[in-house]
């Protein structure tokens, strides 16, 4: 599809998509599923997507890939992503819900209080899928303090270095362990990578 | 711009994304059953249109796929998926397991173990293990909600009470991550420990029945059974007539019409790779009234 603009002020929020939707999107999908299949693994999901401030290309990249009008998105700090709610709306036809408890996928702020994300669905006993998966950007993936993972995807263990992770993140994490098969599934993101972490690994300090 | 005939592997890319967003709840919760909206695909329902559609929402352009219909990459099941997808995907193929990056399947696993990286996509009939016990979606949800399985321990232990031994052979119930009793799909429970700690990624896709489910790689699956009953695989007494194998599955084939048989290899391309390396079995048919399949006890 070709779109042709002259509103100079809005331009960018129709710049910036795949170059190819459907061989992009695939790529993007793979590697997401590897990431939350192999919880720990670094995905690179650079170079597909540029953004408009603050998304990051792999948050872009991840919503421009799952996200569409059966998925309402939930921002953290809509007044801070104008042009990001208006670029991923117009790239995926995603509605931007205010509603927490309607939210498929929640595009956090770094260092969100995870103290309000005991708000998000987690699925019900019947349904455990009918849940958030979070959207949390940090500082790095690496250099931070020692994380070892443990559960599905990981043979023996796996340590991640994640910089700028919430306070509470570990133990918000563990209590979300506790609840399964309910539960919230993370991909830590920062600049064009990716971390996956669902609901079954185990987080404890390294 | 020339538009093509069809879609890259056939679907269209909201169903694709409605797909995928399937595949990763079934990997964040092993062995449950996601919902998914199936669609009508150009072939009918016990041709594997579950595990087509889950196959077309992962496979890209660097895809090498095998696909493979009771172990052989030679049945008209096999040999139309795969055509239906290096047309509309343009996939490379391959009947090697090991050359392969996904591999769609019709009741087995490859003899080849699997590899980390690669991914075998199941063809599931009926994707609930307990609707034997209970027809109604609603009730079995709640089964599995509450992990209330003590229905199904009770048909093996009947199974065991008839026969002696757990009689199921085919699509034996399996516990993933000590929380959900999971369907393996029609595999000989032969296949079943293949399953257990998998560096593959293992996905599932029941098409008529509209559920997606997975395993990811290294997940801890268990075959159900009873203290005093433990599950066993089925044995064999004879390697394959044909390149000697054993520790494999093998298939009877009827030889002649007085009823001589032998047994091979279900698993095409393993014989064939053993043959190309030099191994030779028997090669001759038995005779007919020697029993050659045993089933554990
Ligand atoms: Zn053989």
């Amino acid at each position: 599809m070709s779109v042709s603009i002259n509103t100079r002020s809005e331009g960018h929020v129709f710049e910036g998509g795949f170059a190819n939707p459907v061989m992009d999107s695939q790529g993007v999908f793979r590697r997401v599923m590897n990431a939350l299949g192999e919880p720990g693994t670094v995905a690179d999901l650079s170079g597909f997507v540029t953004p408009p401030a603050p998304l990051s290309q792999a948050a872009a990249a991840i919503l421009l890939t799952l996200a569409d009008y059966d998925t309402p998105v939930w921002f953290e700090k809509p007044e801070n992503n104008d042009d990001a709610i208006g670029w991923m709306s117009f790239h995926t036809g995603a509605p931007r819900t205010a509603d927490v408890f309607r939210a498929a996928f929640a595009v956090l702020e770094k260092m969100s209080p995870v103290e309000a994300w005991a708000k998000f669905p987690i699925g019900t006993s019947d349904y455990p899928d009918r849940s958030a998966t979070l959207i949390l950007p940090v500082e790095s993936l690496a250099g931070g303090e020692p994380l070892r993972l443990t559960g599905p995807g990981i043979e023996t263990e796996k340590v991640i270095t994640p910089l700028g992770l919430p306070q509470g993140f570990e133990a918000f994490m563990t209590e979300n362990r506790a609840a399964y098969p309910l539960g919230l599934d993370v991909l830590l993101v920062c600049g064009g990578e990716a971390i996956g972490l669902p609901r079954t690994t185990r987080i404890e300090e390294a | 711009m020339t538009l093509p005939e069809y879609n890259f592997a056939y679907l269209d890319e909201q169903t694709k994304r409605m797909i995928r967003r399937s595949i990763l709840k079934g990997i964040a919760i092993p062995g449950y059953q996601v919902p998914f909206a199936s669609r009508e695909m150009p072939m009918p329902y016990g041709w594997g249109t579950g595990g087509v559609q889950v196959t077309a929402a992962i496979l890209g352009p660097d895809d090498v796929l095998k696909v493979i219909d009771q172990g052989a990459d030679d049945t008209t099941n096999a040999v139309s998926i795969r055509a239906f997808f290096a047309k509309t995907a343009n996939v490379a193929t391959t009947t090697k397991t090991a050359d392969a990056t996904v591999i769609q399947t019709r009741h087995r696993i490859p003899e080849a173990p699997l590899s980390a990286g690669q991914v075998i996509v199941y063809q599931v009939p009926i994707p609930e293990p307990l609707r034997f016990l209970e027809p109604r979606e609603t009730e079995t949800r709640v089964i599995h909600g509450l992990e209330e399985y003590g229905l199904i321990h009770v048909k093996l232990y009947e199974d065991i009470a008839q026969h002696g031994h757990i009689a199921t052979t085919y699509a034996y119930p399996v516990k993933v991550e000590d929380r959900y009793v999971m369907d393996p799909s029609p595999i000989p429970k032969f296949d079943n420990p293949k399953m257990n700690g998998s560096p593959a990624l293992q996905l599932f896709g029941a098409g008529r029945e509209k559920r997606i489910y997975a395993l990811p790689p290294f997940t801890h699956v268990v075959s159900l059974d009873f203290e005093d009953h433990p599950f066993e695989v089925q044995k064999f007494k004879q390697p394959c007539a044909l390149c000697n194998a054993t520790g494999v599955y093998l298939d009877e084939v009827v030889t002649d019409d007085r009823g001589s048989r032998m047994y091979v290899c279900s698993d095409t391309d393993h014989c064939e790779t053993r043959r190309e390396e030099g191994h030779r079995g028997p090669g001759l048919p038995i005779s007919g009234a020697q029993t050659v399949k045993e089933d554990a006890a």
